[in-house]
């Protein structure tokens, strides 16, 4: 059953393509979703003749493909070319192949006949807000394999090698058995905690030993909640950059003095006069 | 007619054409026949490898940089496994006792140095990987830091990779006991003083640590537990986040 031989409301039609046009919808697609509105607002208004329609014989089938698109869904936006516009599409075969492999057609082309309206065919319905639209950039991206893997590798190796050097040479401490009731002097804790451990020279062990620590380690973790810039630049982030790198000094300073200028009794030395006392 | 010996790369080809080899390597392994430098091929190698997968298929040209990323977070990893790898290597020689009737925990370090086949060079491997891993997961934090990575999306990594640093240091400080000589045991006697100061659960966290109210045998076997067991498990479910969500957010930060 072609549009014009559907029974519509017209008014309904008008009322609603005027509506969508106002609101700034693509001609198309109004004229879609105002046929479909026409065509329901006649249905509910006369079930039965609608009841009876539907009983009716099916059209064949080249009526069904090109004809029912006045019954179909709203917001449709008609995917085939229109039949006259383009005759390459007009045959069903040439539709229903991806375009691009397509074979050109051979001749027997139908021309669209003089003095009928162009008419378009529905083939599919695609919803526009079903159309998933891919933002994120692609950029300037290499294959990990082999580019950044042969990197790792690398580095992987190297650090490797280094390290079964180095191990080879240089043996790792083991003094003599623990022993409870003989202090070592100087005691000290391992490196990584021994800024803690000049901090204890300055303050209370509970200002050194649980507060300080505990701050740096929330304070770190809430470092990106709290720094709400959202620029990478380093020119952007001066304060940011000048804060960390004073807590970054602070700990390296604290650090190289508790390992190498702290001697017997903790007390202060010179590590190229008196000595080194430090132990890995 | 005359048979030709089949040359070494007619041997290779009949051998990756086996149904054997070719269950063994998923396609686009380098290792199948028939692979071709193309961008498809490049692409399976990173996806269809159980290891190279923690990766995605490509990445932004300016993370190769080695001074963006210096390649920090993947060593310090790299000292992960090879930390687990010398540390079971150790397990196998190693017992945490240190009863009065004899430190074995101690005799069996001397014995790893000197009776045990590449013992001191695994031993050595190990402590001197495990200093550098704590320092290279800092300088990790510190690039991560200065390259502004921690920003949206990827502050819950910043804190997840705060947790890692205290995880190493744990995993670090847990191990530092188990030689079980002079150093060892007033290193923490000395860094574990501290929790008696705690607010309010002074006297519990200590016990807690120490087992006890002095380091002694059963800090030994409290903290071998940690150290071999429980922080690295911890450790693992943490890094598997870690990884997981880089990919997430979109991979390497940057460009500066």
């Amino acid at each position: 059953m072609t549009w014009e031989e559907t029974p519509k409301d017209l008014e309904a039609y008008q009322a609603a393509l005027d509506a969508l046009a106002a609101a700034g919808v693509d001609s198309r697609i109004a004229e879609g979703r105002a046929r479909s509105k026409a065509v329901r607002t006649w249905r509910e208004a006369n079930p039965e003749e609608a009841a009876k329609l539907e009983k009716a014989p099916k059209a064949p089938a080249a009526a069904a493909a090109g004809g029912n698109g006045g019954e179909s869904a709203p917001a449709a936006v008609p995917v085939a070319a229109a039949v006259g516009a383009a005759p390459v599409m007009a045959t069903a075969a040439a539709v229903t192949t991806p375009v691009r492999e397509a074979p050109l057609p051979t001749g027997n082309v139908p021309t669209p006949k003089k003095g009928v309206d162009d008419k378009h065919r529905l083939l599919a319905l695609v919803p526009p807000e079903g159309i998933q639209r891919v933002e994120r950039e692609q950029g300037d991206r290499v294959n990990v394999w082999p580019h950044l893997l042969i990197e790792e590798f690398v580095a992987m190796f190297i650090l490797l090698a280094a390290l079964v050097i180095f191990s080879t040479f240089i043996n790792a401490p083991l003094r003599e058995l623990a022993n409870p009731n003989l202090t070592p002097n100087p005691s000290k804790a391992p490196w990584y905690f021994l800024g803690l451990q000049e901090l204890l020279r300055y303050f209370h062990p509970m200002i050194a030993g649980i507060v300080i620590p505990t701050f740096i380690l929330v304070g770190l973790a809430a470092v990106p909640y709290v720094d709400r810039n959202p620029s990478i630049k380093p020119g952007d982030r001066k304060i940011a950059i000048t804060l960390m790198t004073i807590l970054f000094m602070f700990g390296a300073t604290l650090t190289i003095i508790g390992s190498f200028f702290r001697g017997p009794g903790y007390n202060w030395i010179w590590p190229w006069a008196q000595g080194v006392f430090f132990e890995l | 007619m005359k048979l030709k010996p089949p040359s070494p790369s007619d041997v290779g080809d009949r051998i990756r054409e086996t149904e054997v080899w070719k269950s063994i390597f998923r396609p686009g392994s380098i290792f199948r026949k028939g692979y071709k430098d193309t961008s498809r091929d490049r692409a399976l190698a990173t996806m269809n490898n159980v290891l190279y997968h923690l990766h995605p298929v490509k990445v932004k040209r300016h993370g190769l940089k080695l001074t963006y990323t210096f390649c920090l977070g993947g060593l310090s990893f790299f000292l992960f496994i090879l930390l687990t790898i010398t540390g079971i290597f150790l397990m196998f020689f190693y017992r945490p006792m240190a009863d009065l009737g004899g430190a074995q925990a101690y005799t069996d370090m001397q014995s790893i140095s000197t009776s045990v086949f590449f013992g001191d060079l695994v031993r050595n491997l190990h402590r001197w990987g495990a200093h550098l891993m704590v320092f290279s997961v800092s300088l990790h934090m510190a690039r991560v830091f200065y390259t502004g990575s921690y920003k949206p999306p990827r502050e819950f990594n910043w804190v997840v990779g705060v947790i890692l640093l205290f995880l190493t240091l744990g995993l670090s400080f847990t191990g530092y006991l188990l030689p079980w000589d002079q150093l060892a045991i007033w290193a923490v006697t000395v860094g574990t003083s501290l929790a008696a100061y705690s607010p309010f659960i002074a006297k519990q966290a200590n016990f807690l640590l120490l087992g006890g109210v002095v380091v002694g045998p059963n800090t030994l076997l409290r903290w071998y537990v940690l150290h071999v067991l429980a922080l690295p498990f911890v450790l693992v479910i943490f890094l598997a986040v870690h990884f997981w969500r880089i990919r997430k957010d979109g991979g390497i930060s940057g460009p500066l």
